[in-house]
């Protein structure tokens, strides 16, 4: 079945305070050379039949609509390519 | 008056807010969030909680339930609404307000008697305050960070829609110390502390909250 993924991210502007609390993290564990973090949501649709471009626009709207607040956050939609499961 | 409360799963403050309405002097009356009913009232309060867990974003399936279609519709025809911190993000999700709120800029949750400053009195929920009068209420919140683009800020600003502001501290990285805000009307009212739980001198911090039920009859009366 086709994967469709809805990436959701805290607009720029908008303060990530989990972001701040990854970022602030990593010096304690050893990990240097990270200058910002923020911290999104990732969406797994799986849809039924192929994914044309009305689905793709439905799915853009499932994103706008409950997925994401447009007033604090930016979504992406894409197709995951087909992965071979490897042995 | 009938004042609704309405019960989501996840709701925390349903039952002091219906308390709070009858110390006001109005009847309180039980709303499901599984029911396309409003039961006749003239008013309704969204109370405090983890609504459907927060799950998402705070408010953000509460929003799409059945008793929510019938409340943004009466809200649109002029129904006053108040959301009560919980209550204040569903209304935000539902555009019925405007702004966001996120998680605390501290990211610690938050449980403190905190000072306000109350803005606007043209409320069916706030006139029963002078304006620039302060008041201590409870505030417990860890997703209460009012956030807005600039030029909503000034708009509501410009417009006088901020209802309520943090004096002396602001518990939780709201832009502008914003405690409140109202839609253009007035009848719907977001608040992120709690006046439903300061309504006594017996528990909480006082009876300063006693206004946001009491203006609904003084509104009606005035």
């Amino acid at each position: 079945m086709p994967r469709v993924v809805v990436d959701v991210m805290p607009k720029p502007e908008i303060l990530d305070p989990q972001g701040k609390a990854v970022l602030g993290a990593l010096p304690r564990l050893g990990f240097t050379g990270v200058a910002d973090v923020r911290q999104g949501k990732r969406f797994e649709l799986e849809v039924q039949g192929e994914v044309t471009d009305d689905v793709l626009a439905e799915v853009s709207r499932v994103a706008e609509t409950l997925l994401s607040n447009p007033v604090i956050e930016n979504f992406t939609v894409r197709v995951e390519e087909s992965v071979e499961v490897r042995a | 008056m009938k004042i609704g409360v309405v019960t989501f799963p996840g709701s925390l403050d349903d039952v002091d807010a219906q308390r709070a309405v009858r110390l006001g002097g109005n009847e309180a009356v039980a709303l499901w969030h599984g029911e396309h009913d409003l039961k006749g009232v003239d008013a309704v309060v969204l109370p405090g909680g983890f609504s459907y867990g927060d799950y998402l974003r705070c408010g953000a399936i509460s929003r799409f339930s059945p008793v929510m279609a019938e409340v943004v519709e009466a809200a649109q025809r002029g129904m006053p609404v108040l959301g009560i911190c919980n209550g204040f993000q569903i209304l935000c999700e539902s555009h019925l307000l405007p702004g966001a709120l996120i998680r605390n800029d501290h990211r610690k949750f938050v449980c403190r008697d905190q000072r306000l400053r109350i803005e606007r009195t043209d409320t069916p929920w706030t006139s029963a305050y002078s304006a620039g009068q302060e008041i201590t209420v409870v505030l417990k919140n860890g997703e209460g960070g009012y956030v807005a683009d600039e030029a909503t800020l000034d708009r509501l600003e410009g417009e006088g829609q901020v209802v309520a502001r943090y004096v002396e501290h602001n518990p939780n990285g709201s832009l502008r110390d914003i405690a409140g805000v109202s839609n253009e009307r007035g009848n719907v009212v977001g608040l992120m502390p709690h006046p439903e739980h300061s309504v006594e001198s017996l528990t909480g911090s006082g009876t300063d909250g006693r206004g946001f039920f009491t203006s609904l009859v003084e509104a009606v009366l005035a």
